[in-house]
């Protein structure tokens, strides 16, 4: 479903490479946390897998497809067999519910039937079936994060890959939210979920591949977020992680 | 994809803008008035310098009894002088470049100076024998003129051979340095209004740069992306330039037509509106070609992928 052959990736102007020699297969149905310090890569390999990023060295492979051969303009068919979700939510705000997660088929040319028969069936899906009428600024910070796994999932992508879809959410509301996914994999979709937010890692029991500085350092099946394999950072250290990019898009 | 959906994103996009679309509307509107003008006097030139070729001859004078100029030696020509030189302008080679050749006696030169004089008191003292003979000689091509000077000038009795195209080449030259700054300011005008149509598409995809980030992630492609900012470029243009097609119409039925025309008398040698209307649909081609293009370009750094 997904394989990483020796992939290196490097942002010009940083010292070290964001990514340097990955190797990865996700295979179809999993569950993978990635896991590691700010810096480490996580956000990278997402931005790979979507090809908003070139790896600078090695094969990337996402749904039988070699990125690499992709032609640009491919790209945005490509895209909608894969489903993504930011810490941020990423609605927009002048649109309902709805219209959030209509916009997405919209966009990609799906038929007025098609929309209005998937939009109601992707907000029940979330649990938000009530709220279709509702603005993004209305809803609770958790709402609005299934607002964006509804817009992700309503095109039945093959993939999920989530960005920290927690990070701005408290414990309580993590958990539904986990739950959430869980019920979109078991569906069979295969999420990569980055993270780290240890209490969710451990209570799933999923795969977990940890990163640390753009080396896979941990690849288990069924894992844990060890929290004592991520180093103490120094100052020097510091000076030469990439920060985390703002925006994906 | 979906018609209603793009063209109203467009429309937002004009209206969230307006200001902009204004400036758009009228640089382009503008621009392309200077151009339709440009196109005009081109084809009024060309026209005058057509009709007026046409008309011009080359000039054989035959001296008379007071001339001491050319080949004159105070004698005027002699009929076989005059002969002579006709001869020479029907036999080969001339008779390849001269479509006719009409010989004026020194008495009809002088009735023909004497009518077109009748107001100058100076007329009075002109008699035939002052004048010389004159054959005015009408070619295939005006731009021969040169072979039957050269050919003709030295005939006996030939005071002087003129092409009287030289006396118009001033009043062209001037007609062309117009068009030319026509030309130049329309040049510049169309290089601003390029420019601003970039920067207005540029601001109108960096205020919907969210929706653009989603639009992309959920894989819409690039023409979908892109086409509601071209469209958005090409509705400004297109009103800039049908105003522009508007202003060169009127500007030739009012002024052309109107004042102008009562100036030199008759219009007939003048562009019409019929010239302005055929010039109209170039302007909102132009217009509308190079709002697409540059609103394309302006777009393209949003699609990257």
């Amino acid at each position: 479903m997904i394989r990483f052959e020796s992939v290196s990736k490097s942002y010009s102007g940083a010292t070290r490479p964001a990514l340097n020699d990955v190797s990865l297969e996700i295979g179809k149905g999993e569950f993978v946390f990635l896991v590691g310090a700010s810096g480490s890569g996580k956000s990278s390999l997402l931005r790979l897998m979507l090809k908003e990023e070139r790896p600078t060295s090695g094969q990337i492979f996402v749904l039988g497809q070699k990125l690499s051969a992709l032609p640009s303009r491919k790209v945005p068919y490509f895209r909608r067999s894969l489903g993504v979700v930011f810490q941020d939510f990423r609605l927009l705000p002048n649109k309902t519910v709805y219209d959030n997660v209509a916009f997405t088929l919209q966009v990609i040319g799906k038929s007025r039937g098609f929309i209005q028969e998937a939009v109601p069936d992707a907000l029940k899906t979330v649990g938000l079936a009530g709220k279709a009428n509702r603005m993004p600024h209305e809803l609770s910070g958790g709402e609005q994060q299934r607002v964006a796994i509804a817009r992700a999932v309503v095109n039945k992508p093959a993939i999920l890959l989530a960005d920290e879809p927690t990070g701005n959410l408290d414990p309580a509301t993590s958990q539904g939210i986990m739950a959430l996914l869980e019920r979109i994999n078991l569906g069979g979709t295969t999420v990569v979920m980055a993270t780290h937010e240890a209490g969710i890692v451990d209570r799933m029991q999923r795969r977990v591949v940890e990163l640390l500085t753009g080396h896979i350092v941990r690849d288990e099946r069924v894992g844990s977020y060890v929290t004592q394999a991520i180093p103490t950072i120094t100052d020097a250290d510091l000076d030469e992680v990439e920060p985390d990019r703002e925006e994906l898009a | 994809m979906r018609l209603g959906l793009v063209l109203g994103e467009a429309f937002n996009g004009l209206r969230r803008n307006a200001s902009m679309v204004v400036s758009v509307v009228l640089v382009t509107f503008i621009s392309l008035t200077f151009v339709g003008v440009a196109i005009l006097l081109q084809t009024q030139i060309s026209s005058m310098r057509a009709y007026w070729y046409d008309r011009s001859q080359v000039a054989v004078y035959f001296c008379s009894a007071i001339d001491e100029t050319g080949n004159c030696v105070q004698a005027a020509a002699t009929d076989e002088e005059v002969a002579a030189v006709q001869a020479e302008l029907v036999a080969e080679p001339l008779s390849g470049f001269v479509e006719r050749a009409e010989y004026l006696t020194p008495q009809e030169v002088y009735e023909t100076a004497r009518d077109q004089y009748a107001d100058n008191p100076m007329a009075s003292f002109l008699t035939p024998e002052l004048l010389g003979g004159i054959i005015r000689v009408t070619l295939f091509d005006p731009a021969d003129a040169d072979v039957v000077i050269e050919s003709i000038s030295g005939f006996a009795g030939v005071q002087s051979v003129e092409d009287q195209r030289a006396y118009l080449e001033p009043i062209f030259a001037l007609l062309g340095a117009a068009s030319a700054a026509a030309i130049g300011v329309a040049v510049l005008m169309l290089v601003a209004a390029v420019l601003l149509i970039a920067t207005t598409i540029r601001l109108s995809a960096f205020s919907r740069r969210r929706e653009l980030g989603i639009m992309r992630l959920v894989g819409a492609s690039n023409r979908f992306i892109e086409t509601p900012f071209v469209l958005e470029g090409v509705l400004a243009a297109l009103v800039g330039s049908l105003l522009a097609g508007g202003a060169v119409i009127a500007i030739v039925q009012f002024f052309v037509g109107g004042t102008l025309g009562a100036a030199v008398g008759g219009s007939s040698l003048l562009v019409g509106v019929s010239d302005a209307i055929a010039v109209a649909p170039i302007l909102v081609l132009i217009g509308v070609v190079l709002a697409a293009l540059s609103a394309s370009i302006a777009i393209r750094r949003y699609l990257k992928v």
